[in-house]
């Protein structure tokens, strides 16, 4: 009895997109039926010039806004972690991980509107950039929690200044975290929808708004292949990440 | 003073951002829910209490209620399929322990939209659900299984299980067994020792698990629209409406600051619960 709701929730999980990596192979223009084995989809996807506009806008989108989560997510976590015990600060730099990505994207909307910013990509950027430095602060601060404030100590003992200290003993203790948080903002940017439609210029719309208008307009075998694509440069890089924190994390 | 000029270049870039970026725009619409909408879309800055009155009117009324049902539902379906399989993982070997939680959040892992995609392909007339059922024999017909609430609630829960299990597994995983030893030795049965031991120390991480499954699911507008085939609109729908259809934005904040009251209340529960259990502990 116990044992059976657990591979049931691994069943709901796998089979749908077991189905559409399985049907991006079908010879046939129909999503459901099985036609015989073929790359034809690839093919229209590499010649699909909507997706490529789509993919380079979110790479730099998620470039732009995983560099500026990066420097300033890791800064954020130290000084939350050993400058301060300020629940509301805490509050704050959690706040992005549990609001409801419509709140921040109608926040973020009348924001621009009314400093008169002209949505773009740039738009999107800075809002990816808001739930990237949380998410980069949270991943730091749980690799700082690992390691030992004494040897930051030593250092000032040593009469190495702040910024050394940080730069020379800090930072590289945290390194794994801040590429792991990097990772994760990254990819949190490249498959963000809903802050993007709020927030995107027309003339700039990232891959998921693009994906958004392909779904609505019906059903296309087509976006099997674009799902089995994105499916397996997802898979990689969190099976990448992984091998990665936890190389650095055995040293 | 070296500290305090080291704290302010530590902490200041990013609460900077986060406040000008988050928590400006945040108390900015906000604020639109006391403002009357302009004839031509735009704002008008006298205060009125019109939107939250409307949030009354039976028409929105019915969206909320339907939104409260369709994320309750698939809230708690979440709980009865997420703890047994939270459960069942904090069992398992170690090195299945990982591959476990890796196959739980993979597919959390792939585009948002593309996930929803699948379901219209699995319960669409011609889908796989249909052909099984009707394989088996089951039917005879395909049935009318998309553009209706419970596609709606399939879709919603696949987007968000994984947050329902994981705090579970957290807490699960750190659970003292010596509790659960203790409760057997004093001759409690499994399931009594489960009803009173595992559980009520789960509590907090069930109503974490619960908060991090209801808010977004409250909050999307995208999965009624592509499974509910527009047919049942949920708050985030209405919100998403007001401030790009309409152009109503002061009731359009009227409606988000109910999802945000929502969280906030949902918030202090999941709060008061983990400090009751701390403060047990302690006594």
């Amino acid at each position: 009895m116990r044992r059976i709701p657990f591979w049931i929730t691994y069943v709901f999980l796998w089979v749908p997109i077991v189905v559409v990596v399985a049907m991006s192979f079908n010879a046939g223009d129909s999503p459901f039926n099985w036609n015989g084995f073929s790359f034809k989809w690839y093919g229209e996807l590499a010649a699909d010039e909507q997706i490529r506009t789509g993919l380079g806008n979110t790479l730099i989108v998620a470039a732009g806004a995983t560099a500026l989560s990066t420097v300033l997510g890791t800064l954020l976590a130290v000084g939350l972690a050993r400058h301060t015990r300020s629940k509301l600060l805490d509050a704050v730099a959690t706040l992005p991980v549990i609001l409801p990505d419509i709140v921040l994207a109608i926040g973020l909307l009348a924001f621009y509107a009314l400093v008169q910013l002209t949505l773009g990509l740039y738009s999107v950027l800075l809002a990816h950039a808001v739930f990237g430095t949380a998410a980069v602060a949270a991943v730091v601060r749980t690799r700082l929690s690992t390691t030992d404030p004494s040897l930051e100590e030593a250092s000032r003992d040593l009469g190495a200044n702040g910024f050394t200290t940080f730069w020379r003993v800090t930072l590289p203790s945290l390194a794994p975290g801040v590429v792991a948080g990097a990772l994760l903002a990254f990819t949190l940017s490249v498959d963000e929808f809903v802050i993007a439609f709020f927030t995107a210029g027309p003339q700039s719309p990232t891959l998921p708004i693009v994906i958004y208008s392909m779904v609505r307009f019906g059903v296309t075998p087509e976006i099997n292949a674009l799902a089995t694509v994105l499916l397996a440069v997802t898979f990689t890089a969190i099976l990448a990440a992984q091998r990665l924190t936890r190389l650095a994390g055995s040293k | 003073m070296r500290r305090i000029g080291e704290r302010f270049t530590l902490l200041g870039p990013g609460l900077g951002y986060l406040t000008v970026l988050m928590v400006v725009p945040l108390a900015l619409v906000l604020s639109y829910s006391i403002f009357q909408r302009g004839r031509f879309g735009g704002l008008v800055y006298e205060p009125t209490g019109e939107n939250f009155s409307r949030l009354f009117d039976p028409l929105y009324l019915d969206v909320v209620v339907t939104s409260v049902k369709l994320a309750g539902v698939t809230t708690l379906l979440a709980l009865l399929l997420g703890y047994p399989t939270a459960y069942a993982i904090t069992k398992l070997p170690p090195k299945w322990k990982t591959v476990a939680l890796i196959a739980l959040v993979l597919p959390f892992w792939t585009n948002f939209l593309i996930r929803t995609y699948a379901w219209i392909v699995l319960l669409s007339p011609a889908g796989l659900v249909n052909d099984a059922l009707t394989g088996w024999g089951l039917i005879d017909e395909p049935l009318q299984l998309l553009y209706r609430q419970p596609a709606i609630v399939a879709g919603l829960l696949y987007a968000y299980l994984p947050l329902m299990v994981l705090p579970l597994y957290a807490a699960l995983e750190r659970m003292d067994d010596e509790l659960l030893e203790a409760a057997a030795n004093l001759g409690a049965r499994p399931a009594r020792a489960f009803l009173s031991v595992t559980f009520p120390l789960s509590l907090p991480a069930v109503i974490t698990g619960c908060v991090f499954v209801f808010v977004p699911s409250i909050g999307n507008f995208v999965v009624p629209e592509l499974l509910g085939g527009g047919q049942t609109a949920m708050v985030g729908n209405l919100v998403r409406d007001q401030f790009l259809k309409a152009r109503d934005w002061p009731f359009g904040a009227t409606l988000a600051l109910a999802v945000v009251a929502m969280l906030v209340v949902l918030l202090m529960i999941q709060a008061w619960s983990a400090r009751r259990l701390a403060g047990e502990k302690n006594a």
